[in-house]
């Protein structure tokens, strides 16, 4: 709801910062990660950083919120949530 | 260029959900492709009570229709497991293009499991092949609904011709159609129940319509009531009697098929409950609303239905050339049991996620609207009349039990 209007309603190829940093908000106030959320590395395997299957719902809810945007079923699996990067491309893929 | 292939999720994280999980399946692609044009048309296609032209066009280009004809014919050999699957994929999207598909698939399997080898049904098999549409007409005004007996009966003309009128109450998708199947009896001194099933092509039959189908759900079936006169000849006559056609092959095929559609029916109503209590949770992140505990519930009695509907298929392919084990009382209650308790399940489904979506599933129309599921659910029971069903079951069980 408060996007940017100057936004541009292309996609992009690289990661937008913006969903980044919700992903990554969303993984500090609800992934209960054993390290910092806000500079955890793109590709680190976050379930060894103690993500669990059940913290991963209210991680999803979290930037579904934030980005106003719905997981589509189709990504909705244990790999999605495996990494800052990946949360971020299926977050994208659901915009 | 090669692309290294890294432990990294990011390549191909995207596979498809639930009901198709296990074995890749050889018609996802295209049972998708005709799912989403179905979906665009299912509001018009419910409110105007039309048929589904687009989706059987897509069915027909994508070789769905055909998708049972066995390999040896030049066909795809689907199981009936894969058509379950396809119909329930169908029925999330509109129910009226899923029932189309359903019914036309227990017609057409009797071609090569029950037809011989005349050369009419020869070229209904071939027709098939190339994508024809198969509608059926066993039911009979006089007789009510059930299709075990018939007035109507083939009378013999001169060189092999033979005529046929029937006076049925409803014929589903009539005017789509590439051929309707019809029963009749044997001949004009036969039994009720000594049946034939004759092959009517459009350039013999003559319909005319008798009554209009306006109904609460599953309108775009179209099932219209029509007085149906055909001239042919004896080579359209399948060559096994009704009671064997019936018994080993449009009974189960269609009550397994049938009860998938249900459940894609279900299924899409209780998408639409998840997506509101995830609107719901959104809100209050951490915190389980209400409704999240009963979809949790709506999910276990989906599960048992959809576990249920799978297993029926499963157990058809694995007797499908089992004419003994088909033919059982046993083997009948248990295809009946399937119809019966699916069409209960999928009313009380639906009404279930129409209570945890709230508001905005009561809404004739929207996104999170269930109202045509429910409509269309009410059908399930009442199409093929339950009680019907039982009445047959009651004198099965007094000589056999349950499958266990």
């Amino acid at each position: 709801m408060d996007q940017d209007p100057t936004t541009s309603a292309t996609p992009v190829a690289l990661a937008d910062p913006t969903t980044e940093q919700a992903v990554r908000r969303a993984l500090a106030d609800h992934g209960r990660l054993t390290v910092d959320a806000m500079d955890v590395a793109s590709i680190a395997d976050l379930y060894a950083l103690g993500l669990t299957s059940h913290a991963t719902v209210n991680v999803m809810l979290a930037v579904e919120n934030e980005l106003d945007v719905e997981f589509p079923d189709s990504v909705l699996n244990r790999s999605t949530f495996a990494t800052v990067e990946s949360i971020t491309a299926a977050a994208e893929l659901a915009s | 260029m090669i692309v290294p292939i890294l432990e990294r999720p990011t390549a191909t994280p995207f596979t498809k959900p639930t009901a198709t999980v296990g074995a890749p399946d050889r018609f996802a692609a295209r049972t998708a492709l005709v799912a989403d044009i179905a979906a665009r048309f299912a509001d018009e296609v419910d409110r105007d009570a039309r048929p589904p032209r687009e989706a059987i066009a897509a069915m027909k280009e994508h070789g769905l229709l055909a998708a049972a004809v066995p390999t040896e014919l030049g066909g795809e050999g689907a199981t009936l497991s894969e058509l379950s699957v396809i119909a329930t994929e169908l029925g999330r999207s509109c129910a009226a293009t899923a029932m189309v598909f359903a019914m036309h698939q227990g017609q057409v399997m009797a071609l090569w499991r029950h037809g011989g080898v005349s050369c009419g049904v020869t070229a209904m098999i071939e027709a098939v092949r190339a994508g024809a549409l198969v509608a059926s007409s066993t039911t009979e005004r006089g007789i009510g609904g059930d299709a075990r007996r018939s007035t109507c009966a083939i009378e013999p003309d001169a060189a092999g011709r033979i005529r046929l009128r029937k006076d049925a109450p409803v014929i589903s998708y009539a005017t789509e159609a590439d051929a309707v199947f019809v029963t009749a009896r044997r001949s004009l001194d036969a039994a009720a129940s000594d049946q034939r099933l004759v092959i009517c092509l459009p350039s013999e039959t003559t319909l005319t319509q008798t009554s209009t189908w306006d109904t609460l759900g599953l309108r775009g079936t179209c099932s219209n009531g029509w007085t149906l006169d055909a001239e042919t000849h004896e080579d359209n006559v399948l060559r096994d009697d009704y009671a064997t056609i019936s018994a080993r092959t449009i009974l189960p095929v269609s009550h397994v098929l049938w009860a998938s559609v249900w459940l894609g029916i279900a299924a899409d109503a209780a998408d639409r409950a998840r997506r509101a209590v995830r609107k719901q949770s959104r809100a209050a992140v951490g915190q389980t609303p209400p409704g999240a505990l009963r979809l949790a519930e709506l999910l276990v009695d989906l599960q048992a239905l959809a576990d249920t509907v799978r297993h029926a298929a499963a157990r058809f392919d694995a007797v499908a050339d089992d004419g003994a084990v088909l033919e059982s009382s046993s083997y009948a209650l248990a295809a009946n049991a399937l119809k019966i308790g699916a069409s209960e399940r999928v009313t009380d489904l639906v009404t279930k996620a129409m209570r945890i979506v709230g508001i905005a599933g009561f809404a004739a129309t929207g996104p999170l609207s269930v109202a045509r599921h429910l409509r269309d659910a009410h059908g399930a029971a009442v199409m093929v009349s339950n009680d019907r069903l039982l009445q047959n079951d009651a004198g099965l069980a007094l000589m056999t039990g349950a499958i266990l």
